[in-house]
Order: C-alpha cells, then structure tokens, then sequence
C-alpha cells in the first residue's frame, strides 16, 4: 500500500491537494456539529444556555435520563416497529415486481417500469403533497372509493389515530422505496444464467425451489445491500412523518425518532437531551451502515 | 443459442393462461404507483368548485372547457412561488458548480494515485454519506445561528454540499477509472504535459460522468426538507419544499384550495421528473455498486 512508484514521488503531494478543498467542507459541515453534539450532549443546555447562561456539565447525565424515560423507550420501539414493516414489506413487494418484470411481455414491463420510474421521481415534499390530498379527510378520494364500496369512511380522518396515522405512513413510504429495489433487483436477475434455472426445471425443481434454491443465492448480494439501505432510510425516515403531522395530527403520539429529535431541539430547545438521542441515532445507523460500508470498499478495491 | 429458443417455445406454450394474468396483475400495480402522479395533474387542472364536489372527477372534461391552467397562474401570481423558486434555484446552482469541481477533484485523487491514507478517506466518505441528516441537523442549526448564517443561501449551501460530495465523489470515481490511464500515459509519450493530456484526453471522456454527477447533486438540493426546516425558520428565505408544506400545514385547520396546491406540487416535480429519468440508471448502479458488478 505503501509503494510510491519512483516517478511520481515528486508528485506525492498532489493527492492530497486534490482533498483539501472536499476534507475542509466536511469538517466545517459535519466535523465541527458532530464535536458540538457530542460535547453538547454531556451538558445542561436547554434555554437558559440560549439566553448566555454557561452550560453545566453533566457527564452521562443526559443519557441516564434518557435511558430511564419511558417515551424515548416508546418512540425507539416504534421507529424499529416501523422500520421493520416497511423494510420487509418494500422488499417482498420489489422483489415481487422484479421476477414479475422478468416474465412480462415487454410491452407490459416497459409500462410497469414507466409507472415505476414516476412514482420514484416524485420529490419527497411534492409527493406529500398528493398523498395528503388523497387521504383528505374532507374531499380525498381515498375515503370517497372506500365509501362508494359500501365501507363507512365517509368524513374519516386517517391521521387522528396513531395506528392509522401509520398505516398511512407505510403506504406512502412503501410506494416511495419499491421502485429503487424493484430495479435493482430486476438488475440482478439478469445475471441468473438461464441454463441453470432450465437444467433446474428438467430435474423437476418446482418454480418456489428454482427461486430459493438457485435465483436467490445468486442474487443475495444484491438482495442483501439493498435490505440494508431499506432498513437504514426507514430508520431515519423523518419527512414523511413530519408532513403527515403538520396535516393535523398529534406530534407526541406520533414521533419517531427523527420527528423526536426536532421537537427536542426545534421546539423545546433542549439542545442536551437533543444531541444525546442524535448521537443515539449516529450510532445505530453506522452500526448497520458498517456491513454496507465493507461491501463498497470491496468494490473500490477491485 | 439453443437454450434462448427453448425459453421462447417453453414461454409460447404457456402464453394463454400465466402471461396474460401476469399482464393483468403488472397493469393493475403499474395504475396503481401511477396514481398518486396523475391525481396530482388531474387535479392541478380543476377549478377548486369541481374539486368541492363529493364525487371526485377523474379526467378533467377538457372538450367542454373543463380543465384549465388558471391554477398555474394563481400559483405564480401569488407572491410567494418566485421568491422560494429563485432560492431553490440559486441553492442548488451553487451546489451543483461546488460539488462537482469538489468531487472531481477529490476523485482524480482517489483514482488515480496510491497514497497513504487513500483508503482511510474513501472509508470517511462512505461514512459521512450514510450519516442521516436527523442526527446532524439541531447542531448544524446551533452552527449556523452561531456564525449569523441562519435564512442565508451561503449558510445552507455548505450543508448541502457536505452532505452532497461525498456520494458525488463516488460516483465520479468510478468515472475516472473507467478511463485507462494508458490513454493519458499514451499522450504524455506523444508529448503533452500532465496536465494537458488530463484535460484533453481524459476529461471530454468523463462528460457523461460530470452531467450525471451534476443532476444527481441538483436533485438532492431541490428536493431537500430536513436541513432546510431547520436551517432556514424565515418565511422570506424559505425554498420550495417548505413553500409546499406551507399548504400541508394549513389543510390542517381550514379545507384548502387542493388544484392550486396540486399545480405548485406539479411545478416543483416537473424539473425533478425530467432530470431523474436521465440518471437514473447510474444513481442505482452507485448506490448498489458493490454487489451488481458487470
């Protein structure tokens, strides 16, 4: 790794050249809040420290406290809770959709991509925008189908309770992440040889046996980076939850953790308790980010 | 050879009964994530008296003067579109210029020389790409309100741009070294310095990586929200997701004009839309780089 090739040691300073300008932004942007975070988190600083009071040191007080109040064990159990049901329910249906592109007439498959494709590039606010229109209490026509079909949703208000406040959200956030992992793993498939799946079949492989037993181990890697990225954006999902509370529901009983922090910090400005449950959530990201971090890193090696 | 023939006849054979409810279910789910799009121009074109009524209209009656822009024309003349799409767009000029000459830069460097600690950044980069924003943002906020740059253009590009460059970087990388460095060393024994056979040979070849780059680092600045929530709490200075949810916020307490709601929301995504459909392909293929390998 070491190796300098002799004719380029006199240029042995130009890569690093080439970083500063990328090393300077991130320590600006990200170096210097993460240090203030952490420190910040081992103090008192709620308004009193806004208004020129110095900030008392607390050591692991913010965490201890953290740790003994019920509704950040709430807010973290309904963030997994979640996490988990979109993740796995993006990727059932993706991968679904993927073998299904696989066997469609192309005419078929190039409309379910074009469908797939629009509602990928929605930006996130836009889409928002319509979900909520479509789940309008008042005129959404959500509720007129539901309605028009005999069911009594005549006037109902999806985001007054939590449960359906959620169910909302993984509908919306579900129709956001399908796409991404429909076509990747559509991308994989390709690379499943179809003499194996055909020599498969004439030894009598039934179609749930080809696609455990031989299309699956041949697309885990695929498989398995694209769980991780589900699981890590739907931990940290927090737009969609926000903007579904600004539609008129009640923030506390609909936080998770992303919506947490912000009321912490935004509303109550209590920064201590703020950047220790965003220290919190550094750490479980880069922890799961950690098995996605070594699959590119093996491809920059290669 | 052979065995493409019998997919095709085993696939003929079965034509009548799986392929054409496959191609139904393919339908019913491509109309389905299709929808939520078209309910945004469908009703974007509807006078707010045709989308009071109870039952909702599916295609606006275009024959008979049923749909019209005038929502489009509220929308630019209220005010407050121009001024949000003006910051939206001088934010995300700037990130697209800064990331790119950034990233290109910072690429060459990791593609193109082995050095000590080259492996160390390209771990960093991966690392502050996956940081999620929410864990960032109420101290990049103390950041910004200490320097005075809270409501500032410069103040949120710098954000945008740490959180942009790194996958931007990525990205390009893979660019640069699909390039064989022979060809620039090639050059340099036919006489040109360094540089030049850099800027010649190597960087018209990397166009298409720059014009993905550039789009990818537009679409994360246009469509940002939550370092923008924070970072930017003025109305004056607000970009255009924030306008957008300015309307979410108010069908809280009062029923809203929907149409005109559905035309600011059809405005922000056209551009978006257009972009996406250029790179999307390469987008997927960094994000999942390390497992689909040509």
């Amino acid at each position: 790794m070491t190796t300098i090739a002799p004719h380029r040691r006199k240029r042995s300073l130009a890569p690093y050249a080439l970083l500063i300008p990328t090393v300077i932004v991130l320590l600006l942007a990200m170096g210097y809040p993460l240090a203030w975070q952490l420190s910040t988190s081992l103090q008192k600083f709620g308004l009193a420290q806004q208004f020129g009071q110095p900030a008392e040191f607390v050591g692991l007080g913010n965490y201890i406290a953290l740790a003994t109040d019920p509704y950040l064990w709430t807010v973290v159990g309904r963030s997994l809770l979640f996490c988990l049901t979109a993740a796995a329910l993006t990727m059932a249906v993706g991968t679904l959709l993927a073998l299904l592109m696989r066997v469609l007439p192309a005419a078929v498959r190039v409309i379910l991509q074009i469908a797939l494709l629009l509602a990928w590039a929605m930006p996130v606010v836009a889409a928002m925008t319509v979900w909520n229109w479509l789940f309008d209490w008042r005129r959404g026509v959500v509720n007129w189908l539901l309605s028009a079909v005999g069911l009594p949703f005549e006037q109902h208000n999806w985001l007054q309770s939590p449960l359906s406040f959620y169910f909302v959200a993984v509908v919306i956030v579900v129709w956001m992440s399908v796409p991404f992992v429909a076509f990747s793993l559509f991308a994989g498939l390709t690379q499943v040889p179809d003499e194996v799946l055909e020599a498969a079949q004439m030894d009598g492989a039934s179609p749930a046996q080809r696609f455990w037993r031989i299309t699956v181990p041949i697309i885990r890697p695929v498989i398995s980076i694209v769980l991780l990225l589900q699981v890590i954006w739907d931990l940290r999902v927090f737009t969609q939850i926000k903007l579904l509370q600004d539609a008129g529901s009640i923030a506390s009983e609909t936080n998770l953790l992303g919506t947490y922090i912000y009321q912490l910090g935004a509303g109550s400005s209590d920064f201590g308790t703020a950047s220790a449950v965003s220290i919190f959530v550094l750490v479980l990201t880069v922890g799961i980010s950690w098995f996605y971090i070594r699959s590119m890193l093996k491809e920059d090696a290669a | 050879m052979s065995s493409a023939k019998q997919v095709s006849i085993r696939g003929r054979s079965r034509y009548s009964t799986s392929k054409i409810v496959f191609s139904i279910v393919a339908l019913v789910v491509a109309a389905v994530w299709f929808f939520p799009v078209y309910w945004m121009i469908n009703s974007s074109l509807l006078s707010n008296v045709v989308l009071s009524s109870t039952t909702p209209t599916f295609f606006p009656d275009l024959l008979h003067g049923g749909g019209s822009l005038d929502n489009f024309a509220t929308v630019f003349q209220g005010g407050s579109f121009l001024p949000a799409l003006g910051m939206s767009v001088l934010i995300a000029l700037i990130v697209v210029v800064v990331c790119l000459l950034f990233a290109f830069l910072a690429a060459v460097a990791i593609s193109r020389f082995r050095f000590r600690g080259r492996t160390s950044f390209v771990l960093a980069i991966l690392f502050v790409q996956m940081l999620p924003a929410e864990g960032l943002f109420i101290a990049q906020y103390k950041l910004m309100a200490s320097v005075d740059l809270l409501n500032t253009v410069i103040g949120i590009s710098i954000l945008y741009i740490a959180s942009v460059v790194p996958f931007t970087i990525w990205m390009l990388r893979g660019f640069v070294a699909g390039i064989p460095a022979e060809l620039e060393e090639a050059a340099m024994v036919d006489g040109l310095s360094r540089t030049q056979a850099f800027l010649r040979i190597t960087f018209p070849l990397l166009a298409p990586g720059l014009v993905a780059s550039g789009v990818y680092a537009f679409l994360q600045s246009w469509n940002e929200f939550t370092v923008a929530l924070v970072v930017l709490p003025d109305q004056a200075s607000q970009t255009l997701p924030l306008w957008l949810r300015g309307f979410i916020q108010s069908s809280a307490s009062k029923a809203i004009d929907w149409g005109q709601v559905m035309a600011a929301s059809t405005l922000v995504a056209i551009p978006v839309i257009v972009f996406f459909l250029l790179v999307q392909g390469r987008m997927t293929s960094g994000l999942v780089g390390g497992a689909v390998k040509g």
